[in-house]
């Protein structure tokens, strides 16, 4: 913790990164919702969204959350209980996890890792657990298909997901995430310019994880009515719900940590002590712009059918971030 | 298919203790065979779906994701409309059966009133024709600009439908001045049709005739170029011409394959098309990027239809001397139309009295879904969704 707050007990400093982490994990959450889901949908579709709830619907979000509470909790017969009621909180589990490693400024972190960005990656997969839990605990042929299709999907695009960030680690040449801010200070320029390839790579590769159009086989609506989450209801529904937005808002901070520059601001010195309160700001914005393009091409595609999707990772997306990588590692030798 | 764990015995050679023992280990054995089946998982998509358009029922059989077999169950909506009809007076069979394409709404009626005024021996005059072609036109419009929408929600792109939608309502505007009714115009009367235009309606469709192709140079760069689109549909849901011949295919699903046909050209009909200078659009592939380019292609050659025919409007009478109480005189008659979603015809058997006495309705989608099991063979399944969207049925169009 910052050494501006007092010394604090062992059991008050936890509670407070316990509310910290939940703020920082559901506000962003929330405001994405709301921003995007709700309204920039809902223009791009020439209608206006939700105008009832609060000045603009901007309640809305919590008229929702009322409205998920208070719904019948179903368990379909024959689904494995216990499996069916873990698989939101892996998959949420997954995304709390993400937000440790997150920087929001030279001291505003939870943890200090020096491997940030490969445990990031590495906690990132166990979501994948708990949609396939979600599809086998369901009971249900639909469900079953839509988590088999995401075991598949998101385990193929775990790939170029690694491969694209390893450019950005050989240019910082460290896996500390503050690192690779800093580093993005020292290089003079944000790292989206020299690695624009990585970058769109990781744009991809981000949208396919997230299982958002156009890769959301998993969730096909047309055909699968909503995947691995066909036989949720309530609260256990609102917690896939957030979890996926959740991961997007995570996923599209460490893009913006890793491809533009984090928390720093231009001409403004990355590691002094007033970036500790306008890093998380800054942070938030950067995340936003990310998850603005994530959203648009959601609005935007039609999905990807499962083979394609395949195809479109195995033998298009990895050889080219290897590609990168080769460039990266050619450039930093020799310049 | 069972797995041969015991041994073959013939059942005579033991005693009776052990007989029993050995049926209830057969027994056993067939039953974990049966719970643990393993060929093939049978899905049951619909009633409820978002993907099948209405109450249509398929039963896919599937080993992983490509469907073995899958067989259509229609009905689910069947509303009786041919019984119906018999106890319905002339007048008043159009309020009935404008609902069976629920969105080509004007198209549905027009068969029928030519079947019964062939029966009766009555004419419209040309002014009625042309207004009953405008009207069939711009139901085609509403109808097919509904499909142009909704094949990309089928194939995950939400988007296109509000913009269909969007600039549908302009076209149904004008539907709703000048018949009082959006999708259910009863417009139609046995000898013309019910009310002449109203004032400034020609103005105002033209510019609404405007936005429909402007709708459609939108949709040609938001979803026919646009490559997920066209990796999708292109290859997918291949119908050869004489498969598609065959099958009894008629509208767009057998143009996309190539077929040159087309009822307003190819077949005399009082109606104005014989007037109009316009082209039937074809497509070789076969596929349902075919399917899907040959509707939009004949929207806005109806789009351009809407004018030419607006701008030739003759002036006179919109309607033919008929009795007040229409009785139609024995006969048969069959009249068949180029409809929106295929060709559509009425058989209508007329015993001299107030109401038919038997209409037979051939309806597209009826034919077009025979093609399904065939189809939809050896596909996998996100294919399905898109199988079904470009070939287009209407369920209440199936199932009457």
């Amino acid at each position: 913790m910052t050494p501006i707050i007092a010394e604090l007990a062992y059991w008050q400093e936890t509670v407070l990164r316990g509310l910290v982490g939940l703020v920082a994990v559901l506000l962003p959450t929330g405001a994405l919702v709301y921003m995007f889901l709700f309204k920039m949908m809902s223009f791009m579709q020439s209608r206006l969204g939700p105008m009832e709830a609060g000045p603009y619907g901007q309640l809305q979000l919590l008229a929702e959350f009322g409205k998920f509470l208070q719904k019948e909790d179903i368990f379909p017969s024959k689904a494995d209980r216990f499996v069916f009621a873990a698989a939101p909180f892996v998959v949420l589990v997954s995304t709390f996890l993400l937000v440790l490693v997150l920087p929001g400024g030279p001291d505003a972190h939870f943890v200090d890792l020096n491997t940030g960005i490969y445990f990031a990656m590495a906690v990132s997969s166990v979501s994948v657990i708990g949609i396939m839990m979600a599809g086998w605990g369901s009971n249900s042929k639909y469900s079953l298909l839509g988590g088999i299709r995401a075991a598949g999907q998101l385990i193929a695009y775990e790939l170029p997901l690694v491969l694209s960030v390893v450019g950005v680690v050989i240019m910082a040449g460290t896996l500390n995430l503050k690192g690779i801010v800093l580093a993005q200070s020292d290089f003079g320029i944000w790292f989206i310019i020299p690695q624009f390839l990585g970058f769109l790579i990781f744009l991809v590769s981000i949208q396919a994880e997230l299982t958002q159009p156009p890769f959301d086989m998993p969730v096909a609506e047309s055909e699968l009515v909503t995947g691995y989450m066909t036989e949720y209801s309530g609260i256990r529904f609102l917690l896939f719900f957030i979890g996926e937005f959740a991961t997007a808002a995570v996923f599209s901070a460490i893009g913006a940590t890793l491809f533009l520059g984090g928390w720093t601001i231009p001409f403004v010195d990355g590691s002094s002590e007033i970036m500790n309160w306008i890093g998380p700001l800054v942070l938030a914005v950067k995340m936003v712009l990310i998850a603005f393009l994530i959203f648009w091409f959601r609005m935007t595609y039609p999905r990807f059918r499962e083979d394609q999707l395949q195809r479109l990772a195995w033998k298009f997306l990895i050889p080219l971030s290897l590609l990168n990588i080769v460039i990266t590692a050619i450039f930093k030798v020799v310049f | 298919m069972s797995t041969e764990t015991t041994t073959e015995v013939d059942i005579n050679d033991i005693d009776e203790v052990d007989q029993l023992r050995y049926v209830a280990a057969r027994a056993a054995d067939a039953r974990v065979n049966i719970e643990l089946e393993t060929e093939g998982m049978t899905l049951n998509i619909g009633p409820q779906h978002p993907a099948t358009h209405g109450t249509l029922r398929i039963v896919a059989r599937l080993d992983g994701e490509r469907v073995i077999q899958a067989e259509p169950i229609m009905g689910y909506m069947h509303r009786g409309y041919e019984k119906l009809t018999e106890v319905r007076t002339y007048p008043q069979v159009t309020t009935l059966i404008n609902r069976i394409d629920w969105v080509g709404s004007f198209a549905n009626e027009v068969p029928f009133i030519l079947a019964s005024e062939e029966l009766m021996g009555v004419e419209a005059p040309p002014r009625a024709q042309y207004i009953r072609t405008a009207l069939f036109e711009m139901g085609r419009i509403a109808n097919i600009m509904l499909f142009l929408g909704d094949m990309p929600v089928q194939l995950g792109g939400v988007t296109p439908l509000f913009y269909a939608m969007r600039d549908r309502e302009f076209v149904l505007n004008q539907i709703e001045s000048a018949t009082g009714g959006r999708f259910h115009p009863n417009f139609n009367r046995i000898g013309g049709v019910k009310d002449d235009l109203p004032a400034g309606w020609i103005k105002e469709t033209k510019s609404a005739m405007q936005r429909v192709r402007d709708f459609c140079d939108e949709m040609d760069d938001l979803v026919t170029g646009n490559e997920i689109f066209q990796s999708r549909c292109r290859g997918v849901g291949i119908i050869p011409a004489d498969v598609g011949k065959a099958y009894g295919l008629s509208g767009a699903n057998l143009r996309g394959s190539g077929v040159d046909w087309d009822l307003r050209r190819d077949q005399p009909s009082p109606l104005a098309w014989k007037d109009l200078d316009w082209k039937v659009w074809t497509h070789p592939d076969g596929d349902s990027f075919s399917r899907f380019w040959v509707r939009l292609q004949e929207v806005r050659e109806s789009s351009l239809m809407v004018d030419q025919i607006l701008d030739g409007l003759p002036a006179g009478p919109i309607m033919a001397k008929v009795p007040r109480i229409i009785k139609v005189p024995a006969g048969e008659s069959y009249v068949q139309t180029e409809n929106p979603l295929g060709v559509m015809g009425y058989y209508v058997i007329s015993k001299g009295e107030l109401t038919p006495f038997r209409v037979k309705i051939r309806t597209a989608s009826f034919s077009n879904m025979s093609i399904t099991p065939w189809l939809l063979e050896g596909v996998y399944v996100p294919d399905i969704a898109t199988i079904l969207a470009s070939l287009y049925f209407i369920l209440g169009d199936i199932d009457r």
